[in-house]
């Protein structure tokens, strides 16, 4: 198959990523749009590792899902957090950092 | 889908182009976009979390596809099975009303259009520009039996010093959400 | 041949003698009253320095003239020239001579120099440089002795000793000076001692006044001096750089004069100018309004400055600078000049004020502006010697009659001047005032062997000798005046009855009005016994008297009585102390004697003056200074000079002054004649002199005495003679027409124009500069303070927090905000990298 195949759904991937991370409001949501981000880059790594007959495409590729793991994790503990502060977790009301 | 998987995989403009092997990546891909479309359009919280689970799906058959089996496996194991999970418990430890939501986008979401657009292009024609025409070969049955294998050798090989400090970051991780998140 | 001319140390250094006196004021100034005499020790010894050091000064310029005489043409005719000196018929029998010339004794150093111009300060002995040396300071020192005793007790007697020793001062400046500069200084100097001195009670405005007006008369001629230096400049600086000196020096004027290269505008000018210097400062005609009112001054002032020094500047500058008078006044060669005219009227005017004048004081300042004239007058008919000599003796008779006024006024009239009032009978009171006023008096009038005879009827004369006739007669009806004013004042000071203060009753003087009320009083005790007395003065009443003043025992007549001490516990006349009458018997005696040092007639025949003053008018060389044949004559052939020995005595026209020297001579001095002295040609002087004597003895006794006499009461009669009378006390109107016409009518105007200018323009614009100053800031801070630089300032806040403002929406503090600039930067940094790389 064409080697733009997979780049292609990645960068596609990517871009609805980002959209979903400028336009999502709920904090959950943009976790979610990041989730999209990270696996339109694995797709990235692995079509790579493909192509050029290495396995460290791979091994990155897992890395990341596991980081991801992680990453979600915490992030979803300090949306609770802040949950519990705020009893809301509408990324616009959160502005302390405003100015 | 293997059936279709031909002997010879290596990379050239030359070889022959499965047909049944691009035919299967197109649709996985087709309902992956669309999946991922649903993700950052629906107002429904929920929903977005289930078509999310679509596109990670997807991405573990392409995975499998791309003779990456144990990263396929690992997706379907690790993505859907805790993440998501996890995304849906947050989900409704923080009350996400059930139903449609009223005010789930931004103020300012449109401008996330021209972004994403912009960095799509950029991202697209970059990738034409630079692989145009050019075929991957199919892999080849060895390769993708050694695939795993070549996997662990890298992972306790070279790579063996990220894989434990790997293990300290997901240990880091754990405390520290537990940390984050009880209530005393 | 170069004559070695002896010269001296005291010649050398005659510097000292004004430099002492100005030290001495210094010292004055600065510790005269901690010292025991209140500063009068340093004044006398000071002018006691100067006299050494001048006499031994005079004695070697003495031996220089005599040097000079031993190298001319050699020893055969320094021994004629010498005798010819002396012994006149040899020198006439054994042929021609020329007297020599004496080369005066020049140094100068010069403390200004830029641009060509060069001010120097120097000495320029000469004959006449001596004998004023001498003259002043042996005046000033007598003066100041006498002042010790004079001024005793006065509030500033300090101050008195500094003004006085520093005028003696500025005299020996004036006199020693080799430029024009330094006569100038010395001649300023004068004047401002002459203004405090004048005033020194200022407190009487009217001796303030006084003070002024003399300073004030005096300054409007000196314009003409410094307007005659300028010219006189200008003249002759490039003759005077030709030879190696500069248009301001003395000597290189002279010979400028004398050379014919001056223009004779130039010359006339410039001698006018001078000359109106000189009329002011010695109170020649107009400019004479000051003398009599400077009596003011205390008498040691008067008979310093007012008679014998300072007036004379004037003369001493005419013949000074003769040569530059000669040649632009055309003085031979017209019957009249300039200077002789103002001499002349100045004889007669002065002298008929004298006549009608009560205070002692202003009779002998009239005299002395009479005197003055005769001075003027005969440098004005050329006669040269014949002035300068009146000079010498007029200076010791004349401070001797001043003198004796003082000592009049100290111990006969109780500090009163006026004869008519408190004078009379002192002859049998003040002996030696009384002779020593007689025989000063004899000297002013003339009288045959005193010193005025040989000074001032040699002037008449040659006003005769040189051609100015009518002059010669208003010598003449001068010398008449003269002899009559003196012994109507003689009459009234001396002889007849004692009045007022000399009769020992009325203090009229300046602590009389302390006095007013005790006076009052008394005059009501004491009139009982004077009608008793009557007018003859006796101790008695005046114990009298005096007991009733110590009765009346007053603090005040205490106090003043403690001053008036000097008088005794009495207060008639009587004989002053031995401080003041030395001095008059010195100055008398000066009187009577000094006039042999030129005495032309037989059997004395003395030429001393003659041959140690007169410069010669012999050419010098210009190299050198090689002695030539006077009067131009071809080489070989010695034209005799005219002197008293010469036959015809006629009219020099020839030589110096009247034609150019010969080229690379140059004359210094012009050739004067000299009238032959014969007897026979005083007779009508001396008659005149005695019936002027005798006139006014006769008038006086009547007048004065209480006989019946038909001129008795005549202005009282007579309209004519009271308005006649009228003017002469008026002083011919002049003092109206100087101050209430001119003065008013220019000063005023000008004083009002002043006053209009500073209060309205100078004012207005210094006004106006502060109002525009204060507008232009008030604009300055408005527009350009607060709006240009507060507005930049104010700007560059504002840009800076609207810069601010308008990029704070960017932290909005929203994550989703933050990742679309995130991304969107990213894309285009892609897009960047893209279009570089392709």
């Amino acid at each position: 198959m064409l080697a733009v195949n997979f780049l292609l759904l990645g960068a596609v991937l990517f871009s609805i990523g980002v959209y979903g991370v400028i336009a999502r409001r709920n904090a959950v949501l943009v976790l979610m749009s990041i989730e999209l981000i990270l696996n339109s880059v694995n797709l990235n790594l692995v079509a790579f590792s493909l192509m050029n007959q290495n396995i460290d495409g791979q091994t990155f590729a897992l890395f990341v899902i596991a980081i991801a793991a992680a990453e979600v994790g915490v992030g979803l503990a300090m949306v609770l957090l802040i949950y519990r502060n705020r009893r809301s977790i509408a990324l616009d009301e959160l502005s302390e950092m405003k100015g | 889908m293997s059936v279709a998987l031909v002997a010879q995989a290596d990379v050239s403009d030359t070889a022959p182009v499965n047909v049944a092997l691009n035919v299967g990546f197109w649709i996985i891909a087709a309902a992956m976009i669309v999946g991922a479309v649903f993700v950052v359009s629906t107002r429904n919280v929920v929903h977005a979390a289930l078509w999310l689970v679509v596109v990670l799906g997807g991405a573990a058959a392409q995975y499998i596809l791309a003779a990456a089996e144990f990263v396929g496996v690992s997706q379907i194991l690790i993505y859907i099975g805790a993440v998501m999970v996890l995304f849906l418990f947050g989900i409704m430890l923080t009350r996400a009303t059930i139903g449609t939501e009223a005010g789930v986008n931004n103020k300012g979401w449109a401008i996330g259009i021209p972004v994403a657009l912009v960095i799509g292009g950029v991202l697209i024609w970059s990738v034409i520009d630079a692989y145009e025409d050019s075929v991957i070969e199919e892999p080849s049955a060895g390769q993708i039996a050694g695939a795993t294998t070549s996997l662990s050798d890298s992972y306790l090989g070279p790579y063996l010093v990220p894989f434990l400090a790997l293990s300290f970051v997901l240990l880091a991780a754990a405390i520290g959400a537990i940390v984050l998140a009880r209530k005393d | 041949m170069l004559a070695e001319l002896t010269s001296g140390w005291f010649l050398e250094n005659a510097w000292l003698i004004p430099l002492i006196p100005g030290i001495a004021f210094a010292l004055i100034l600065l510790f005269g009253k901690r010292l025991p005499q209140g500063g009068s020790e340093v004044g006398i010894a000071s002018m006691a320095a100067s006299l050494v050091l001048a006499a031994g000064a005079t004695v070697q310029w003495i031996q220089r003239v005599d040097s000079a005489g031993e190298h001319s043409g050699g020893a055969l005719g320094a021994l004629q020239a010498f005798a010819g000196s002396v012994f006149p018929q040899a020198a006439e029998e054994g042929g021609g001579h020329a007297t020599p010339y004496v080369e005066p004794v020049i140094s100068s150093w010069t403390w200004w120099q830029s641009g060509g111009l060069e001010l120097t300060i120097g000495i320029h002995i000469d004959g006449l440089a001596i004998m004023m040396l001498l003259l002043v300071s042996f005046i000033s020192l007598l003066v100041q002795i006498y002042s010790t005793e004079y001024v005793k007790g006065d509030r500033r007697y300090t101050h008195f000793f500094a003004a006085i020793t520093l005028f003696s001062a500025g005299m020996l400046v004036m006199v020693l000076a080799e430029s024009m500069v330094q006569l100038i200084l010395g001649w300023e100097i004068m004047g401002l001692c002459s203004f405090m001195l004048i005033g020194h009670w200022w407190e009487d405005e009217a001796n303030s006044r006084a003070a002024l007006k003399a300073f004030f008369t005096v300054r409007v001629g000196d314009v003409g001096l410094l307007v005659g230096t300028a010219i006189l400049y200008f003249g002759a600086s490039e003759w005077a750089q030709d030879h190696g000196s500069n248009g301001f020096n003395i000597q290189a004027i002279s010979g400028w004069a004398l050379s014919g290269e001056g223009s004779s505008a130039v010359l006339t000018w410039g001698a006018v100018a001078l000359f109106i210097a000189c009329i002011g400062k010695s109170g020649q005609f107009p400019l004479h309004t000051w003398l009599p009112d400077a009596m003011a001054a205390p008498t040691p002032v008067s008979s310093l400055l007012h008679s014998s020094t300072m007036v004379v500047a004037g003369v001493f500058l005419v013949a000074r600078l003769y040569p530059v008078f000669f040649v632009g006044l055309d003085i031979m060669d017209s019957g009249v000049n300039l200077i002789a005219v103002i001499g002349g009227i100045t004889i007669v005017i002065a002298a008929l004020l004298a006549f009608v004048q009560n205070d002692i004081k202003k009779v002998l300042a009239y005299s002395t502006v009479s005197q003055l004239g005769y001075m003027m007058m005969g440098l004005g008919v050329g006669a040269w010697t014949p002035a300068v000599f009146h000079i010498f003796t007029h200076a010791f008779f004349k401070c001797c009659l001043f003198l004796c006024a003082g000592s009049i006024s100290h111990s006969g009239s109780h500090h009163s001047f006026d004869m008519k009032e408190d004078m009379g009978g002192l002859r049998k009171y003040m002996p030696i005032t009384f002779w020593t006023w007689i025989l000063s008096t004899a000297a002013l009038c003339g009288a045959p062997l005193f010193s005025g005879f040989w000074s001032k009827d040699e002037i008449i004369d040659n006003a005769n000798n040189n051609g100015y006739p009518v002059f010669f007669v208003v010598g003449l009806i001068g010398a008449a005046l003269t002899a009559a004013y003196m012994t109507r004042a003689t009459y009234l000071t001396f002889f007849g009855e004692p009045r007022g203060a000399a009769a020992g009753h009325g203090h009229h003087d300046d602590h009389a009005e302390e006095h007013e009320l005790a006076h009052v009083e008394h005059e009501e005790d004491a009139a009982g016994e004077h009608a008793l007395v009557g007018a003859a003065a006796s101790a008695h009443v005046a114990h009298g008297h005096d007991g009733g003043h110590a009765a009346h025992g007053g603090d005040d007549h205490g106090g003043d009585h403690g001053h008036g001490d000097d008088h005794g516990h009495h207060d008639t006349p009587h004989e002053s102390p031995i401080r003041i009458t030395a001095p008059l018997v010195i100055l008398a005696f000066f009187a009577v004697f000094s006039g042999f040092l030129n005495a032309p007639g037989k059997p004395f025949e003395t030429h001393w003056f003659t041959e140690w003053v007169e410069p010669s008018s012999t050419t010098v060389h210009e190299a050198g200074v090689e002695q030539h044949d006077t009067s131009f004559a071809p080489a070989g052939r010695a034209v005799p000079l005219p002197r008293a020995d010469d036959g015809g005595g006629g009219v020099h026209a020839e030589g110096c002054g009247f034609e150019p020297p010969p080229e690379g001579e140059i004359c210094y001095a012009p050739t004067l004649t000299h009238a032959e002295f014969k007897w026979v040609k005083t007779i009508p002087s001396i008659l005149l002199v005695a019936f002027g004597v005798a006139a006014s003895a006769w008038i006086c006794v009547g007048i004065y005495g209480d006989r019946r006499h038909p001129l008795k009461g005549l202005t009282e009669r007579s309209r004519l003679a009271r308005a006649g009378h009228r003017f002469l006390v008026k002083k011919y109107y002049l003092d109206d027409l100087y101050e209430n016409v001119i003065v008013h009518g220019v000063a005023h105007p000008i004083a009002k124009g002043a006053y209009w200018t500073n209060q309205r323009l100078i004012d207005g614009v210094v006004n106006e500069v502060g109002i525009a100053g204060k507008r232009s800031g008030r604009w300055v801070y408005r527009n350009v303070d607060q709006r240009v630089v507060d507005g930049a300032v104010n700007a560059s806040g504002i840009v800076a927090e609207g810069g601010g403002r308008s990029l704070q929406p960017v932290q909005s503090g929203k994550v989703n905000q933050y990742g679309a600039l995130l991304f969107a930067a990213a894309a285009v940094l892609a897009i960047v990298l893209i279009l570089i790389n392709v």
